[in-house]
């Protein structure tokens, strides 16, 4: 059954385009990513689906609600986390829990079971402002307020943007944790490893959508040749490799450039060899697999 | 609900190392230094005199004058002429010209002509000195007559005049200024985003913004009460149920105001700014400083659509006159439909979503 459907959906500030028709649907229980870079739109979709800002065109429905008229019982069902930190860094964290369930009509014990992992971890500054926690303890806060009257849906924005590792393989987790109460969780990160964890996602760009499946078969579709090569001087070499002939594209990636080739190419020794030629020296090229994030490269340079 | 939302903008309040201490310093600053400051008693106006009588009687009137506490005497000249040149130096405000026969007039019984010319580039200054020597020239039977008869403030202290205004001013400013700031400041941090996906209705969201004013606002008026009263001897002439009645309606009007400006504003500044334009026309056009009935007929009409005119009528009327809820009836009134009307758009102009 869909839990969060999208039709269409436009909404342009001033000149910007900020979503093109953009559909989507999201199954109910299911964890789903969005992917994209920074403007790319995920804020304004997240923020239509949590009704708090109305489409220019299209139609959404979360769990049968539709956000832009029955936006009032859409509220009591799902819980969102901005972006940005958004709870009151002059209460304390336990006086944040307990407005937010007074606010949603109902208490913290009552909510408790749900956040129980990640109140746990909170405890010890639970009279601490919520001002002063780290940017870990913080999100988890964010989390606990958003989950705190036990939506059927839960929309995370950036949820682990600026938080440390650890903390976010942590929050990963509870939200896998969550996924399998039954929870809808849509989730938008910029990072490609995050994808990962997410039963289904979408690339966002540019306000669109371009892809929309589960990791393993993004991965598995790539359908590419696809190599990384390497060298001591790095901020070159990109413009050498693609003046190589039968490289389709390539892009820099981490501490190598990866690279992906047409039929014409003549393999990765005569290509190591040109680069010899030309002055390149610690030459390595070698044929890779795919990674989320060349799926996504291959999308967005499409 | 609605409680846990005020207790909420309480603990806000008194964690900030700020609000707290601005709603009690400020009221008691203003009160023990605006009433001496904001005075238009005239005193101490220079007077030269162009004696040319030489006479007893006309010596006596210049002695009289200069033992009045609003006048000292700078030089007595023979001619008007040279009196003038002082005022053209600006050593002096006014001149007393006493013309020869002066005594001669008086002893027959006859009336004479004192001409007193006041410098009235300060204009209230030159007035009300004017009007001043009027009253000791007319005391001297020097064929002046002037009778001043001034009603409820018998000895025409400014600062019974003042007290209520600042009362008036330092509400306003508090209880319009801090809303104003208030949900805009929730904009800038972004918490709005979280309650506006929370199903708290409009109503108890303003209303749970307004209902912490109004008792800032009344701690406000309980510091300028006690102290007009413990450093002024000012008591109200009548019931305080009325100032505290008036108080209440007034507060629920301006805060709205602060409220709807705040509602429209992207930033504090913006807010400030805005919230700052409108307290100035307040604070010029509402008869604080300068009486509505003087102001040309179009200012009246705008000063009748300004919550505050009404608000100071109410306190200047109990304070100075002792009037009570039937001869305030229209300010009250007024007060009431200013509140409605901006509470009821402060709810509406508030929007959980763009």
């Amino acid at each position: 059954m869909d839990s969060i459907i999208a039709e269409n959906i436009s909404k342009t500030y001033g000149t910007v385009k900020a979503l093109k028709e953009v559909s989507l649907t999201v199954q109910k229980g299911e964890l789903f990513g969005l992917i994209g870079a920074d403007g790319a739109g995920k804020t304004t979709l997240f923020r239509i689906l949590a009704s708090l800002i109305l489409p220019d065109a299209g139609k959404a429905s979360v769990e049968g609600l539709d956000p832009v008229s029955d936006y009032r019982r859409l509220r009591c069902i799902t819980g969102y986390m901005p972006g940005r930190f958004s709870l009151y860094g002059d209460l304390t964290v336990e006086e944040n829990i307990r407005f937010y369930a007074t606010v949603f009509g109902t208490t913290l014990e009552a909510g408790r079971v749900l956040i129980d992992d990640i109140y746990k971890q909170l405890e010890p500054f639970r009279n601490r402002a919520a001002s002063r926690l780290s940017g870990g303890m913080k999100q988890k806060l964010a989390l606990c307020c958003a989950l705190i009257h036990s939506p059927s849906v839960l929309f995370l924005d950036e949820p682990t943007t600026g938080v440390d590792p650890v903390s976010r393989r942590e929050f990963w987790l509870v939200l896998k944790h969550l996924r399998e109460s039954g929870m809808t969780v849509m989730v938008s990160t910029p990072y490609m490893e995050e994808a990962g964890q997410c039963g289904r996602i979408a690339f966002i760009k540019e306000g669109s959508i371009l892809y929309s499946e589960t990791p393993g078969r993004i991965v598995e579709s790539f359908g590419e040749t696809l190599y990384a090569v390497s060298s001591d001087r790095m901020h070159t070499l990109l413009d050498d490799v693609r003046s190589f002939t039968g490289i389709k594209y390539c892009y820099s990636f981490g501490d190598s450039h990866h690279f992906v080739v047409d039929e014409s190419f003549s393999g990765e020794k005569a290509l190591a060899g040109y680069l010899a030629g030309i002055g390149y020296g610690n030459i390595t090229v070698k044929k890779i697999q795919p990674t989320m994030e060349d799926c996504y490269m291959k999308l967005s340079l499409r | 609900m609605l409680k846990y939302l005020i207790e909420k903008e309480f603990k806000q309040f008194f964690r900030n190392s700020f609000l707290p201490r601005l709603i009690i310093v400020f009221p008691i600053m203003i009160m023990l230094v605006m009433p001496w400051v904001a005075t238009l008693d005239i005193r101490g106006v220079n007077v030269t005199v162009a004696d040319s009588d030489r006479s007893t009687l006309s010596s006596r009137l210049i002695e009289k004058i200069n033992a009045s506490e609003y006048f000292s005497v700078r030089r007595v000249t023979l001619s008007y002429a040279d009196a003038l040149e002082d005022v053209d130096d600006g050593l002096s405000d006014l001149v007393l010209d006493i013309p020869s026969g002066y005594a001669d007039s008086l002893g027959r019984g006859k009336s004479c002509k004192i001409l007193v010319a006041v410098n009235a580039v300060n204009g209230t200054k030159g007035y009300l000195g004017g009007n001043y020597m009027a009253g000791i020239l007319s005391g001297t039977g020097a064929g002046v007559d002037v009778s001043v008869l001034n009603m409820y403030n018998p000895t025409l202290n400014y600062r019974q005049f003042m007290i209520p205004a600042f009362l008036a001013v330092l509400i306003m400013m508090l209880c319009g200024f801090l809303p104003a700031l208030n949900i805009v400041s929730e904009k800038e941090k972004g918490t709005i985003e979280q309650i506006n996906v929370t199903p708290v209705g409009k109503f108890q969201f303003i209303f749970a913004k307004l209902i912490p004013y109004w008792l800032i606002g009344f701690v406000v008026l309980a510091i300028c009460f006690l102290l007009g009263w413990l450093v002024y001897g000012y008591l109200p002439a009548g019931s305080f149920i009325v100032i505290l009645a008036g108080t209440f309606v007034f507060i629920l009007g301006i805060s709205s105001i602060g409220l709807i400006i705040s509602n429209y504003s992207q930033s504090m500044q913006q807010s400030m700014l805005v919230m700052f334009f409108f307290i100035l026309i307040f604070n010029l056009m509402s008869g604080l400083f300068t009486p509505v009935r003087s102001m040309p007929g179009w200012a009246q009409t705008i000063a009748a659509c300004i919550p505050p005119k009404y608000f100071i009528e109410i306190l200047r009327g109990v304070y100075q006159r002792g009037c009570g809820f039937s001869d305030l009836g229209i300010q009250f009134a007024a007060l009431t439909i200013f509140a409605v009307f901006f509470g009821l758009s402060a709810v509406l102009t508030y929007r959980k979503r763009a």
